[in-house]
């Protein structure tokens, strides 16, 4: 099920295409005008810190959603990634080749979180993928030589490239909307391409698959990979927007906060991590300024949506939206049918 | 040399503590297949009515049973609202039981404060026995027992009553217990409240070592976690047996390699999971 | 419920101040009519709140007794709440800065929060009156904008040692600190002046910040004359729990930091910490009108006995009014308003006389505290001042700042 068809029911579909591209020119207006729009340079930033977490969602979905491996150990991925672009421009190594080697050291890392992970499914995936990144949070504190311990690393330059300074909160944002949008459109593409698609397979037939001829182990791994190269873009723009890094960013906090992202919005689909993200930000850094109890209200919300929509935000919103629509009796609504895994 | 007698005892004592908190979490996720994420919430949770049985002069013991029975309450409702619907969504039950730790959290910070509150161990336990020159609290000999008592209680039930028999079919497969006329719901439901009865009995249990404080839910899901994992998921010997062995790696480990004390869990249950993705005891999903 | 009210008031009030004081002409006009804003970055919620909280109740006491207004203006007090994790101390920071333009920022608690917005409160020159321990904000990575009129980490350390060796003649100890870096500088501290005055430390435990049982290294302590603690948070509480449960209570005095015997914490104590001996640079027990008012005033409030969270920050909010008065209520220059901050100098205040050095942090008091049941309360009493106690304690600054930040691998053995 593409998210094409999930978006769309069939007799509505030729109405609709130029009324989801109307949808999205607005939207990628609003996205591109916000430093203009958006009154203060406080709310541009916290736009650039959602669009960071979108991203980094973005690429907890291709393992949770498309390949169906929940992990805990995503924030290693990402920490990884800040470190060593924290660590070598400290130490006076330039820009660029600072930021290909984090996002180099999140692929590697990836690929060794892989190789001992996907021995396993289910339960035993997430506590091996949680152990790892508890791991990696304790070399962090403890090897203080390089990583300054809790205390961290600190750096206060931002990136120029094509010498475009990145200092102010607009540019900064105009470099992650960019991203952003590649990121969006590399996982469209991936996600009907056939790789996406053998993905996922191996998550609803994986004994089918293998009996396919398919090695199910090696598009898992190549999945883990690809998960990993985002979570390093992900990690080194929010380093790159802190200018800080610290054993937080390894915490299973992190790698909780992504996963509710993604679980809230909706796994599986494209639009679902990013309203997550954007969710879970607004939450913890705008309502808290009004709402002591944010977490309260946080936690309320996310169990709400188990409530009225348990298959997440985007979807759930889907489906309420059809099934009015379908009272109104303009469309018969095309039902989709989560598939259990098989294993 | 009396280092490693204390650290021998103490893995003992600490192994009793870990399976009061971990037994109810093994048993929900055993035969519910339900992550409960908010275990942790439980202990805490238990904590702290024990915190405010205490301060209306109840007995200690007491105080931990009446505890228990108000989080088994909680675990019934939260069973009854959410997770009941939400059969073999596993990432849904992720999210409600994170959601629901989360409103916890803060709920305790309103009512009980961000200060930590100690419980008082009973009087007659509050001292230390004394063997040459090894010192032992005596409360913690205490939960030893404890432990043992509920541990022996729990196997009786599971092992050798029908109920146990149902529950035991439950874990083995639902589908085909359902078809011989189990009624899995209502087993559900009682596990469930079986279950967090448990942490919060044993909440109020570990109080006087550990006191009720903000973050007392956050420090001990994770324990939870690697013991029943290690262990093996669904099996109460398992969880037995991890909880000391995870006594055991804590106490030694701590003690002899202060520079891996960050990892010193997480690392041996690596391996274990390396070598066995089921935990020690856990068997193959079938 | 009165302060989310009052938010949403002050907002609208900062749309229209933002847009005026962006002309040429906005700022100076409006310098004397619009309320001066004080930023408090706190933790409110998560395993940090303890602390946090009590650092809200003695800023809001503080205000609240002033009615809101310092040296003639209206103060609007704006209340962030970091999470107690460095990405929400640096979100919170922006806000207070970059939308509602606080002209002063009270706070952190935590260490490492303050080193996550450190160089970005720099840059925006906003004068920042801290309470986290940090020795380099101080010392060898200066923050020009920056003022603690509590303590660096090590300062209280100092006197203690020198307590501790000269008058309670210990002479060998045991330390045991949690393994991060205001743990080390802590220790640092105290483990410099006891050496340097012939006292030798023969163990020093590190342990993880979240440790449920300290057994494994209770069980190491022994042959020795104390031990010094330096625990922070709820942490204090259940390590003199379990050490008074072995008997070691007994067998060996304790001695630690001011966070590890903290007023506020005494009500959870119970008997397992009498007879602790702490230094501070602060005590509820310290006798001046200041502080005799400040504690009446905190007991009314909040029903609580104050602790060194709401003292440090109650005397943050005495910094910003004495300096208001200095500027008369203009903070339109941050240099003006940080240079009048650091030219304070009290007589008088919760924690006594006190004034600042070049790099903004205080020189003052550091009691020597004993536990002590008193009447059936639990109180840290006085055994001992000592006056204009600065963070370089008696060594030459240059000597000091010579030698590498206290850390588990490197504490010099005299200076």
């Amino acid at each position: 099920m593409s998210l094409r068809h999930a978006l769309s029911t069939p007799d509505a579909e030729k109405a609709s295409l130029s009324t989801r591209l109307l949808a999205l020119g607005i939207v990628l207006a609003l996205l591109v005008t916000v430093p203009i729009w958006v009154p203060n340079s406080y709310y541009v930033n916290i736009c650039s810190q959602i669009l960071i977490w979108a991203v980094f969602a973005l690429g907890l979905n291709i393992l949770v959603g498309y390949a169906g491996l929940v992990s805990l150990g995503q924030s290693g991925l990402f920490g990884i990634a800040c470190y060593t672009a924290a660590y070598l421009v400290s130490i006076g190594t330039p820009h660029f080749e600072a930021g290909l080697a984090a996002i180099g050291l999140a692929i590697v890392t990836s690929a060794v979180f892989a190789v001992l992970s996907l021995r396993t499914t289910g339960i035993s995936f997430l506590m091996i993928t949680l152990a790892l990144g508890e791991i990696l949070w304790g070399i962090a504190y403890r090897w203080v030589s390089v990583t300054g311990g809790d205390n961290g690393i600190s750096v206060n330059t931002r990136p120029t490239p094509f010498g475009i300074s990145l200092a102010s909160p607009s540019a900064f944002y105009y470099s992650t909307l960019i991203i952003f949008l590649v990121v969006v459109a590399a996982m469209y593409v991936f996600v009907e391409s056939p790789f996406g698609i053998s993905l996922r397979g191996t998550r609803d037939q994986a004994r089918r698959m293998t009996t396919l001829g398919y090695n199910v182990w090696l598009i898992r791994f190549l999945a883990f990979m690809f998960s990993g190269l985002i979570a390093g873009v992900a990690g080194l723009q929010f380093f790159y927007y802190e200018k800080f890094v610290s054993p937080y960013v390894l915490s299973l906090s992190t790698s909780a906060t992504v996963l509710l992202m993604v679980i809230s919005g909706g796994v599986a689909t494209l639009l679902g991590p990013i309203v997550g993200a954007a969710l879970v930000i607004v939450m913890q850094y705008v309502v808290s300024a009004y709402i002591q109890q944010w977490n309260l209200v946080l936690g309320a919300i996310f169990v709400a949506i188990i409530l009225f929509m348990p298959e997440g935000l985007v979807p759930g919103s889907l489906r309420l939206w059809r099934a009015l629509r379908r009272r109104r009796g303009s469309a018969p609504a095309v039902v989709t049918v989560p598939v259990e895994p098989e294993s | 040399m009396n280092l490693w007698v204390i650290l021998a005892i103490n893995s003992v004592a600490l192994g009793g503590l870990l399976f009061l908190l971990s037994a109810g979490f093994s048993l929900i996720f055993g035969l519910m297949r339900i992550p409960n994420l908010a275990h942790g919430s439980f202990f805490m949770l238990g904590a702290y009515l024990g915190v405010t049985f205490l301060r209306i002069g109840t007995n200690f013991w007491l105080a931990a049973i009446l505890s228990g029975l108000g989080i088994a309450l909680l675990g019934g409702i939260i069973e009854r609202l959410f997770l009941r619907r939400l059969q073999g969504q596993e990432l849904a039950q992720v999210l409600v039981t994170l959601g629901l730790s989360f409103m916890f959290a803060d709920i305790s910070l309103m009512i009980w404060g961000g200060d930590p509150i100690p419980l008082s161990a009973p009087s007659a336990l509050q001292g230390a026995m004394q063997v040459g020159s090894i010192v032992f609290p005596s409360y913690r000999l205490a939960i030893v027992l404890v432990a043992a008592v509920i541990a022996a209680v729990l196997w009786i039930m599971i092992d050798r009553t029908r109920l146990g028999a149902m529950i035991r079919a439950g874990v083995d497969d639902a589908q085909m217990a359902r078809v011989v006329g189990i009624r899995v719901s209502r087993l559900s439901s009682l596990i469930f409240c079986l279950g967090a009865g448990l942490a919060g009995f044993g909440g109020v249990m570990g109080g006087p070592i550990f006191s009720a404080y903000p973050g007392l839910d956050g420090d001990m899901l994770p324990l939870a976690l690697i013991v029943v994992i290690l262990g093996g998921t669904g099996s109460l010997v398992g969880t037995l047996v991890g909880s000391f062995v995870v006594a055991f790696l804590y106490n030694y480990g701590q003690a002899l390699f202060p520079e891996l004390a960050y990892v010193i869990l997480f690392l041996p249950m690596l391996v274990v999971l390396l070598i066995r993705p089921q935990g020690l005891f856990g068997r193959l999903p079938t | 419920m009165a302060r989310a009210i009052n938010r949403r008031t002050i907002l609208k009030g900062t749309a229209a101040g933002a847009a005026l004081a962006s002309l040429p002409w906005g700022r100076a006009a409006l310098a004397e009519s619009k309320p001066v804003k004080v930023g408090l970055l706190t933790v409110l919620t998560g395993p940090l709140a303890q602390g946090g909280i009590q650092m809200k109740e003695g800023v809001v006491a503080f205000m609240k007794d002033k009615n809101y207004t310092l040296a003639g203006r209206k103060v609007d007090l704006i209340i962030g709440d970091t999470g107690g994790n460095p990405a929400g101390a640096k979100a919170k920071t922006q806000e207070l800065v970059e939308r509602d333009h606080v002209d002063f920022i009270i706070g952190p608690l935590a260490a490492f929060e303050m080193i996550a917005i450190s160089d970005y409160v720099a840059r925006h020159k906003v004068p920042l009156l801290c309470l986290a321990g940090a020795d380099n904000m101080t010392q060898r990575t200066p923050n020009p904008y920056f003022i603690r009129a509590s303590a660096t980490a090590s300062q209280c350390g100092f006197p203690l040692a020198d307590y501790v060796r000269k008058e309670m003649k210990l002479s060998r100890m045991d330390t045991i600190v949690e393994d991060f870096a205001f743990g080390y500088e802590q220790e640092g501290g105290f483990q410099l002046v006891f050496t340097a005055e012939g006292g030798t430390i023969a163990k020093r435990l590190w342990t993880p910040i979240q440790t449920p049982d300290y057994t494994p290294y209770l069980a190491q302590i022994s042959d020795v004359d104390g031990v010094w603690q330096g625990f922070a948070g709820s942490n204090p509480i259940n390590f003199m729990k379990q050490y008074a449960a072995f008997g070691l209570k007994k067998k060996y005095p304790v001695v630690g930091g001011w966070t590890a015997f903290d007023d506020a914490l005494l009500p959870s104590f119970g008997n397992d910490a009498v007879g602790a001996v702490s230094g501070a640079f602060y005590s509820v027990s310290y006798d001046s009108p200041s502080n005799n008012h400040f504690v009446e005033l905190l007991l009314r409030e909040t029903h609580k006995t104050p602790g060194g969270y709401a003292a440090g920050c109650y005397i943050n909010g005495m910094c910003v009014e004495a300096a208001l008065e200095k500027l008369d209520g203009n903070t339109s220059s941050p240099e003006k308003t940080i240079a009048a901050l650091r030219s304070l100098s009290f007589k008088d205040s919760p924690r006594g006389p006190f004034h600042f050095d070049h790099f903004g942090n205080v020189v003052g008091n550091v009691f020597i505290r004993r536990l002590e049941r008193k009447n059936g309360k639990l109180v840290n009493t006085i055994v001992k001042t000592y006056p204009n106690v600065s963070q370089f304690w008696t060594y030459n600054e240059k000597a000091y700042l010579a030698t590498p930040l206290f850390s588990r691998n490197k504490v010099p053995a005299k200076i």
